[in-house]
């Protein structure tokens, strides 16, 4: 069965309205070509959008299957599970008193104005137009979080994608919606049931209110065939400290792009990536640190190890408009090349408008350093194990940055777990 | 031949500083293609030119192929679409020969060279000096050492003429008239530019040198320019521009090609400093072979909007290629500048060191592109490019791109934005500069590492120039 648009109707008419308008201008709008400068050194023909199949509900078998292997931090206060859309579990027993953290279905139905006002609403910018107006059509699975004023959630709230069947396309969306002094940490799992092909086209954004706080994890570990598009953007009010970060391991084809709007003064946005391709994974990244008020800060740390004949693309741009006076913005992308036949592609780009900016984006592209090699096996360390400890070095400097440590012990360990099949 | 002044002679030292380039003598051109470009256009030129027939069909190629390109406005400014290609005049010149005498240079365009202090002066010094005024060299000249042993130094059209045997051989292969719509263009109306060859061996001591004028309002200038040099052999090259201000835009697209064969070494210097309506869209690039160096020194002043990229295919082993350039943006004016670094063997390095200083609305722009393909040993790259903005409304952009395949090679790339910090200004002029002044001599020390590698008489020019720029752009 072929993609057709999901037709949620229970959903409020707006939401119908622009299901039924994204679906329109998904078959209208062209697929990027290789000219496009946001799909440079890539190809969105990677993502076979012709072999791709709405998700069907899964079998028992499979729900259950599903639910043994969703593990991952050892304590949090809401869990949810989706197979192929469809909410088959939940649990939000530790969630503080008026935060919500429902499914998107049911926020559809009871957080009516707050979808209204910020379900989908930042233009595309970095080249996925066609493939955000397929989400906006085919939507009906994630998690809707909103924290009231000055409320904190202390533990995770984790959710777990799964797509199950041949060409199964599934569309995980995530909202984080935080009052002011409000605080939040969410962990979007995406991940492929068995090993045939399919697609996650996930959309998430975040919004911080006035010196509020959220940190979003997304873990991308679909198939080895399937392919997997996330969309995120993420607005910062003032004084917010917003932090994303992404865990890139599966799928043959990975696209992500990034938004940050730094609206608020004093805002700050950290930006963070963690890739292991092996075999003739391509990992495709765009970014942009939009910074629209003054004394905001963003940082971007985008950190890759290539293996085999795997491929990176890194694109990133800062944009300092006028009025954005005392914007600090750093932006860097570190690919180590750990074959002979894998290739990274940097575009680190700035357009500065503003006065008294400091800016700067770094890129670098090399091996493992003979120097260093060295002084392990000087100590009695083995080759292989000596460029393990490097490569892992070089992904945990990243990974310490999201400032929790069961999230950072738990992505620390699935970039072991995908280490140990380097052959 | 006497030439009737028709402009009364002033004193050369009377010019005021703030004056260069900006001014214009009438126009007493013989031959004139006139407005627009077609195929009759290109038969013009030949016939003007006599051109033999393999440079005419390569020019109607190159035509067909300029008319079908598109603008590459999906990654370039739109400014490019205010470019009128029918307004312009493609070819111009008084129908003379170079002439090998100072003294039989017409005293009008002897006083444009004399007043932009160029040529007679330092022509003791220079082994070369060739002097294009619109179209065509107006006086061309080498030391009779440098000719002995064997240099060639001419202009292209004589180069074609005289040495066809390698001319051809190397004319277009290192920028293929489909390389951009740009080239295509060149290609399809050059007319000027030098031809350089170095023998085996050779080293010139001293520079070789070219001036570029554009006298003639709606004009465009093509020059075309090829130096090649022989294995073990040394050159430098530098070529300066100006252009007189109209209200109309005048169009300067030139091509550069050099050929460093085994173990050569080319250094190609440009100080440019266009008025604020020219469109400058240049294509340079240059081949090194095994152990060859290219190096391109480039400064950008003036001009409405430059777009230059000057590259390296290192070819053979050990080939280094490095591009070291200043841009200015004042004003209207927009500086598109970079470098283009292809890697092609193995244990070839790059180097590229870029610094924007952007005034008042000035827009600079830094575009880079480094390749090192699969299947390489030993390739590094280091790139930096550093922005100065002065004014609240100047603008700085940064584009490059890196790719890399293999784990044998290291490359890096690091930009940074940053500002004249008001203490510094408040430092300088406690100890009794003007602001003016104050920040005159920060942007000359932003700038003063580059500056350095440049020839002497060229890093003082630079200096004079940054200072008339940096006039009224603070208070």
């Amino acid at each position: 069965m072929p993609l057709s648009p999901t037709l949620l109707s229970s959903a409020p008419n707006w939401f119908q309205d622009r299901a039924t308008q994204a679906w329109t201008d998904f078959q209208s709008l062209p697929l990027p070509g290789i000219k496009d400068e946001h799909w440079r050194y890539s190809n969105a023909k990677k993502i076979d959008l012709e072999s791709l199949n709405s998700a069907v509900e899964a079998s028992l078998e499979d729900v259950e299957r599903a639910l043994s292997c969703s593990s991952g931090l050892p304590e949090t206060s809401a869990t949810f599970v989706f197979v192929n859309d469809q909410l088959v579990a939940s649990n939000t027993e530790g969630l503080p008193q008026g935060v919500t953290c429902i499914s998107f279905t049911d926020a559809l139905k009871s957080q009516d104005d707050v979808l209204q006002h910020y379900f989908m609403k930042r233009e595309m910018e970095l080249g996925s137009q066609k493939f955000a107006a397929l989400h906006l059509a085919m939507v009906q699975a994630g998690t809707v979080v909103i924290v009231p004023k000055g409320v904190t959630v202390e533990k995770p709230i984790e959710v777990f994608h799964w797509a199950v069947g041949e060409h199964t396309a599934i569309f995980p969306h995530t909202l984080i919606v935080t009052a002011d002094n409000a605080a939040v940490t969410v962990v979007d799992h995406y991940r492929s049931l068995d090993e045939v092909p399919g697609l996650s086209c996930a959309v998430a954004d975040l919004v911080g209110g006035a010196g509020s706080r959220i940190t979003y994890v997304a873990c991308q570990e679909m198939g080895d065939v399937a392919q997997a598009m996330h969309l995120s953007s993420a607005v910062a009010g003032n004084d917010a400290q917003l932090k994303s970060f992404q865990l890139q391991l599966g799928a043959n084809f990975s696209r992500s792009e990034s938004v940050s709007d730094l609206v608020g003064k004093g805002s700050r946005s950290d930006m963070l990536s963690v890739s292991l391709p092996l075999g003739e994974q391509i990992v495709d990244q765009r970014t942009l640190q939009n910074h629209k008020a003054p004394n905001a800060t963003s940082d971007l740390l985008y950190k890759n190890a290539l293996y085999d004949t795997s491929r990176t693309v890194f694109s990133g741009l800062i944009t300092v408009d006028e009025g954005a006076h005392y914007t600090d913005a750093y932006q860097t992308c570190r690919n180590l090349l750990n074959s002979d036949t894998a290739e990274a592609n940097s575009m680190p780009g700035l357009e500065i408008n503003a006065d008294q900016v400091k800016c700067s984006h770094g890129s670098t592209s090399s091996p493992v350093s003979e120097e260093e090699l060295f002084y392990f096996k000087a100590r009695g360390i083995p080759d292989a194990e000596a460029r393990h400890l490097i490569v892992m070095g070089f992904a945990d400097d990243v990974i310490q940055r999201i400032g929790n440590d069961a999230i950072e012990r738990m992505i620390h360990d699935r970039v072991e777990e995908k280490f140990s099949r380097i052959g | 031949m006497p030439t009737e002044l028709e402009t009364p002679p002033d004193d050369i030292s009377d010019i005021k500083i703030d004056s260069v380039g900006d001014f214009t003598f009438p126009e007493r051109n013989k031959y004139d293609s006139g407005f627009g470009l077609s195929e009759r256009t290109i038969d013009y030129i030949c016939d003007v030119k006599g051109d033999p027939e393999w440079i005419r069909e390569f020019r109607k190629k190159a035509l067909e192929v300029f008319n079908s390109k598109p603008m590459p406005t999906h990654w370039a400014t739109k400014d490019l679409e205010n470019i009128k290609f029918d307004e312009f005049r493609y070819y111009l010149s008084d129908g003379q020969k170079p002439k090998k005498s100072w003294d039989d240079v017409p005293e009008d365009v002897k006083k444009t060279f004399d007043r932009l202090g160029i040529p007679e002066q330092e022509r003791k010094f220079l082994a070369g000096v060739e002097a294009q005024y619109d179209s065509e060299a107006a006086y061309s000249n080498i030391k009779a050492a440098v000719a002995e042993q064997g240099v060639i130094f001419v202009n292209s059209t004589e180069g074609l003429h005289k040495h066809p045997e390698i001319f051809k051989k190397w004319f277009g292969k290192v920028i293929p008239t489909g390389d951009n719509k740009f080239s295509a263009l060149n290609s399809a109306v050059f007319s000027g530019g030098s031809f350089i060859y170095v023998p085996p061996g050779v080293k010139v001591k001293h520079p070789l040198q070219a001036y570029f004028r554009i006298n003639s309002e709606q004009f465009g200038q093509f020059e075309r320019t090829l130096i090649i040099a022989d294995e073990g052999s040394e050159v430098m090259y530098m070529e300066g521009c100006t252009a007189p201000k109209f209200d109309t835009a005048t169009l300067h697209s030139a091509v550069v090609e050099l050929v460093a064969l085994k173990g050569a070494k080319i250094q190609y210097v440009t100080v440019q400093n266009w008025s604020s309506n020219v469109f400058n869209l240049v294509t340079k690039r240059g081949v090194a072979m095994e152990d060859a160096v290219v190096k391109w020194i480039d400064c950008n002043i003036g001009s409405r909007l430059t777009m230059k990229y000057p590259g390296v295919v290192m070819k053979g082993k050990r080939a280094r290629g490095e591009v070291i350039s200043i841009a200015l943006a004042n004003n209207g004016q927009h500086q598109d500048t970079g470098a283009k670094m292809i890697h092609a063997a193995d244990e070839t390095t790059s180097n590229v060191i870029s610094k924007s200083i952007s005034i008042g609305e000035g827009r600079s722009t830094y575009r880079g592109l480094v390749h090192i393909p699969k299947h390489l040993k030993g390739c590094k790259n280091n790139t930096e490019c550093d922005a100065l903005l002065i004014n609240s409304k100047s603008r700085t952009d940064t584009y490059p791109a890196i790719s890399v395949r293999g784990n044998q090679h290291s490359t890096q790339h690091e930009a940074s934005v940053s500002q004249v910090s008001a203490e510094q200004i408040f430092y300088l002029m406690q100890r009794g500069l003007s602001e003016a002044e104050a920040m005159s001599l920060s942007v000359n020390g932003f700038i003063n590492d580059l500056a350095k590698e440049f020839p002497m008489e060229y890093s003082v020019e630079l200096k004079r120039l940054i200072d008339l720029e940096m006039e009224g752009s603070v208070g």
